[in-house]
Order: structure tokens, then C-alpha cells, then sequence
């Protein structure tokens, strides 16, 4: 059997309908084929300094409906880049959502109204559990689609269709 | 049991018995993508190695977003797009040809297609009966290559609507009613299907502009049974052919339905900086405004500009509002022209922009300054959606936007002439 994965890192917390305006707005568009430089841009307008603070391995915990708006996988791709290790929401919008796991960032649902900004947060990947270490706190989250975990599985979608040539459902 | 439309569509294209919830790889019609979500796909596209499009006839580019290129790092992506589209056969409408999700609906969409597009407003085409919805770079670059994506078949939401709507009042009005109610995630990872008799009454155009806005809840899809008008508009697209009748079945289930009584609906506006955030124009009205925004994928067709220029008609604009015209694409501003809605918006003190995205997006043409209003008949308000975070954006109809261009502030449209 696999070794569960496990990821450990600090809690960086958003309210409800963070927007894809707020991940990486579009006035940045031009700056979508130099992500190097977008992505010093990510969160930008959610709060202005989380670019400088996010280190490797930590969450974005967020309310409801994270992600919603444009179809823009630059969001989904910028919050990877900074080193985000998951996203944990109340729910998230449809498109983000696929572009997440398509991006080989995985996104939890969970009740995180329980967590607090700057927490230590483990999850387990492997069985969806969610510790918060400074307080203690036990979450599960919901389940995720089995075509969604095969395409996280390779780390992403292109590399899924590459491996596979297809989908294999 | 029956099925609903989207049950209908995915069953079909995907040669299964889809019910709500199923995962299913269905047959794409049309895959496209537009100038700034572009250039990622087609880096995906190229990282898969698959070699050829599945369809290079039912994949598109369309540069609506940043045209003319309001600088070098977009023109280069557009280079690169063009050369993308000559090497692989694609199809390339060139900027000014107008959004993306308004040529779909003059040449492409048909009902019972399934069209995925690297935009979400993709589901635009859901008012001519297709299953239309946007998707991400990664998605789109994988329809390009294998012609199919995989769906989870949605649950539907029925919204039936009967009613006549009083003088001023209109569809724009209706969905923004519709996306309060049901809030910015209400309908997330569903269908909204549209019926009643004002629906059957609805043309082409405003059908569009109510599925335009489904994503504004969260939905997949905003989708319309077909009918006669929907056979009219094919055929006057050259394309009568392409004609079917779609419609849900009886005993199809839906997950809940909301009625809704036209004629009880005043002008509505969605207040920043979310598109849920809606209230009565009445208890706005006043408010100072800085600029004005017609047109987009929602409200950027000839009958909003008929409505507009209706309201402006030898009236002039006030002296301390910018007003700015996008048509939605070129047949819309030929037809405009033609008619004479441009020379009494132009005569009215409006700018008149390209058939493109415009102001939408924050890019160009017509970012706001610090602390700024602009009321905009789009379909999103978020913070920092027009190019500033400090500035505040209010969503409304093109009779509300035109009324509040002669005040200089929030006007409900029954109060001007």
C-alpha cells in the first residue's frame, strides 16, 4: 500500500467569494505568457502583501464559493506557483474547481470557519482528513469524484493525457 | 423517468442514459478559446504532443479581449494565436469580428450541441438550446486534441416564467432578479432550464442575455428549449438547416423550480462588489456615476442598443459622465448603423468602441480612476473587475444605463422620457 500523503503548512484565510479578479485580476492579461511576473500578482487584491508571506506547503482557507467568475486557469495556476500545497473552502465555483485539479492543486471542501489565520494545518490527501494543529480541530472533507482524484493522481491534466492518451473513466 | 434538456444533450452526445450526477465523456461541437485564455491552451495543447485538432473546423480563436492590443505583450499573444491558427487550420476571427460568445451565437450554436469554450461566459449559447459551458485552459486544450470532454451531468433547476413585463422593465431586469434569489453560488455545479410563457415570448437576444448570466449563480449551463423563434433566428443566420426542436421531457426531474411573475419585476441592479448583491434601481437612484458602460456578451446586441437610443434620442449625455458603446460584434454594429442607433448614440456624446470585450475586463478602454462609479450593463461586478480595486461598479439593464447617462446618476428608466 501507498504511504499517505501528507501535507503540513500555515494558514492563510480569505473571506466568501473570493473572485478570479481577486487571484489575478485581468488587467494583468498581459502578463499571461511571462507567469514569472503574473504571478508576483497572485491574491493581489484580496490582500496585497500575500505574494511576500505565502511560503512552500501553505493553504489558502477560504469561505464559500472560492474562485468564482472567469475561466481564467492563470487563478488556479498563479496560487500553485506561489507554493500553495491545497486549497480549503466551504465550497468552491464550478470552473476554478476543475481548473485546480487540472492543475494538479488539490482543493478540499471542508468547514473551515473552524480554522484561523496563521494556524498549522496537516492534510492528509489520501483520506481527506484535515488537522488543525494549533487548536486541535478534527475536519473531514467531502468527496471528490473519482475522475478528479485519477487526474490529480498524475499531478494534473496534461500530464494525465500524456501518461494516457485519454480519459479512462 | 424523463429527462431534462442537459440529460437530453449529454445522453446524446455521449451515447449513455446520463442522469444527474453520472460522469460522462461527451462529444464536443465547437471547442474554442479567446486572446487572453488562448495562448496557455494552445502551450497545453503543444505539451500533449497529440499532433493534429480532432476537428480544426469546430475549433475556434476568437480576439475579442484586448483589441486593438492596448499593448506589445498582447500583440505578441495574438501573433502567436494567428500563427497557432495557420499551422493547424483552425478558425481565427480576427479583432473587431466581436465577442466571442456573440459569434457563436450568429454562426455556430444550434440546439442539442455541446460547445466547451476557455471562457465562462461560454454559456451564452444556452439561449439557442445548446449545452455551452466554459471551462479552463487545460480543459479546452484537451477538446482540441481529442474532440470530447468528460461532464458531470448537472442537476437542473426549472425557472419558469409567465407575465409581461411592464414598460422599461426586461430580461436583464429578470436575471438579475434571478441571480439574487438565488445567490452567487446558488446554482453552482447545475443547470438552470428556462420555460414558460414569456420565455416562449423571448427572442434569440434576450435569451442570450439570460443565459449569458446563468454562471453568475454558479450554474454549468443556462439552457433554453428550442422553438420557432429559435428556427427564425437559425434561418436568418443562414443556417434554417440546422433547426431541431429540443425540448424537455414531462416527467423530466428537476432538483427544485422557482416561478417567477414578470409583470411584477421593476428595473433591478446588482450593487459591488457582487453580482448577487441586488436591489431595485429605486433604492439607488441618485447615486453620482462617472461612467457608463453599454455592451458586452450580456447587453452589447441590437436590441440593447435599440433600447439605448431609444432613451437617448436627441438628448445629450451628462456633461460629467463618460458614455461608452461596445456592439457585441460587427453584424450588430452594421445593423446599428444601418438602422441609425449609432448616429444617435454618437450624437448623444457617446464613445464608440470596436465590437469587442471593451471596458468589461479591466484591460483598456475605459478603466476606472480611484473611487470611481461606472454603471455597466455586464454581468460582473467583482472588486477590481474594471481594472481598479478602488473603484465601484453597478450592473443594470441597457434602459437603466441610458436613463442614469442623461442624469449623471442611478435613474430608474420609467422616469425619463
Amino acid at each position: 500500500m501507498m504511504p499517505d500523503k501528507i501535507l503540513k503548512g500555515k494558514a492563510f484565510k480569505f473571506g466568501d467569494n473570493i473572485s478570479t479578479d481577486h487571484i489575478i485580476p485581468g488587467k494583468y492579461a498581459h502578463l499571461r505568457s511571462n507567469l514569472p511576473e503574473l504571478a508576483k500578482h497572485v491574491m493581489e487584491d484580496a490582500d496585497a502583501t500575500f505574494a511576500e508571506k505565502v511560503k512552500k506547503g501553505d493553504f489558502i482557507i477560504a469561505g464559500k464559493n472560492f474562485g468564482l467568475g472567469s475561466s481564467r486557469e492563470h487563478a488556479a495556476l498563479v496560487i500553485k506557483m506561489a507554493g500553495v500545497s491545497a486549497i480549503l473552502a466551504k465550497s468552491v465555483a464550478r470552473i476554478f474547481f476543475r481548473n485546480a485539479i487540472n492543475q494538479g492543486l488539490p482543493v478540499l471542501i471542508c468547514d473551515t470557519g473552524k480554522i484561523d489565520a496563521g494556524d498549522k494545518i496537516e492534510v492528509n490527501l489520501t483520506t481527506g482528513a484535515v488537522t488543525d494543529i494549533t487548536n486541535g480541530s478534527k475536519l473531514t472533507s467531502g468527496k471528490i469524484p473519482k475522475v478528479m482524484l485519477d487526474i490529480l493522481g498524475e499531478g494534473g491534466l496534461v500530464p494525465y493525457i500524456t501518461k494516457h492518451r485519454d480519459f479512462e473513466l | 423517468m424523463g429527462k431534462t434538456l442537459s440529460e437530453k444533450v449529454l445522453s446524446e452526445k455521449s451515447g449513455t442514459d446520463a442522469r444527474a450526477g453520472d460522469i460522462v465523456i461527451a462529444r464536443v461541437d465547437l471547442a474554442f478559446v479567446q486572446d487572453t485564455t488562448g495562448p496557455l491552451t494552445i502551450r497545453q495543447f503543444k505539451e500533449i504532443k497529440h499532433g493534429s485538432l480532432a476537428n480544426p473546423k469546430r475549433t475556434a480563436i476568437f480576439l475579442d479581449h484586448a483589441i486593438p492590443s492596448p499593448n506589445r505583450e498582447l500583440s505578441n499573444d495574438h501573433k502567436f494565436l494567428r500563427r497557432f491558427a495557420d499551422d493547424t487550420g483552425c478558425l481565427i476571427f480576427e479583432g473587431g469580428s466581436g465577442i466571442c460568445h456573440q459569434l457563436v451565437a450568429e454562426m455556430f450554436a444550434n440546439p442539442g450541441d455541446i460547445i466547451v469554450g476557455a471562457d465562462s461566459h461560454t454559456v451564452t449559447a444556452g439561449g439557442l438550446g445548446a449545452f455551452a459551458t466554459g471551462m479552463g485552459s487545460s480543459d479546452i486544450a484537451i477538446a482540441f486534441a481529442l474532440g470530447k470532454t468528460w461532464f458531470r451531468v448537472p442537476e437542473t433547476i426549472k425557472i419558469s416564467v409567465s407575465g409581461r413585463f411592464q414598460k422599461r422593465v426586461g430580461v436583464k431586469d429578470l436575471v438579475l432578479h434571478l441571480i439574487g434569489a438565488l445567490g452567487a453560488d446558488g446554482a453552482t455545479y447545475k443547470a438552470l432550464e428556462f420555460n414558460g410563457y414569456t420565455v416562449a415570448n423571448m427572442t434569440v437576444s434576450q435569451r442570450l442575455t439570460i443565459a449569458n448570466m446563468a454562471v453568475e449563480a454558479g450554474a454549468k449551463v443556462g439552457i433554453f428549449p428550442s422553438d420557432n423563434v429559435t428556427r427564425r433566428y437559425l434561418a436568418a443566420q443562414g443556417r434554417g438547416s440546422k433547426y431541431r426542436a429540443l425540448r424537455p421531457d414531462a416527467d423530466a426531474d428537476y432538483e427544485r423550480s422557482i416561478i417567477i411573475n414578470a409583470s411584477e419585476l421593476e428595473p433591478m441592479i446588482a450593487t459591488p462588489h457582487t453580482v448577487d448583491n441586488v436591489a431595485p434601481v429605486n433604492m439607488l437612484a441618485g447615486t453620482k456615476i462617472d461612467q457608463v458602460f453599454i455592451g458586452t456578451c450580456t447587453n452589447g446586441r441590437l436590441e440593447d442598443l435599440a433600447i439605448a437610443a431609444a432613451i437617448l434620442k436627441k438628448k445629450k449625455r451628462h456633461p460629467k459622465v463618460r458614455l461608452i458603446i461596445a456592439p457585441a460584434s460587427q453584424q450588430v454594429l452594421t445593423k446599428a448603423m444601418r438602422i441609425g442607433y449609432i448616429q444617435v448614440l454618437a450624437a448623444a456624446g457617446a464613445m464608440i468602441l470596436p465590437p469587442g470585450c471593451a471596458a468589461c475586463l479591466g484591460l483598456h478602454q475605459g478603466v476606472l480612476g480611484d473611487n470611481e462609479v461606472c454603471l455597466s450593463t455586464a454581468n460582473r461586478n467583482f472588486k477590481g473587475r474594471m481594472g481598479n480595486p478602488e473603484a465601484s461598479i453597478y450592473l443594470a439593464s441597457p434602459a437603466t444605463a441610458a436613463a442614469s447617462a442623461l442624469t449623471g446618476e442611478i435613474t430608474d428608466p420609467r422616469k425619463v422620457s
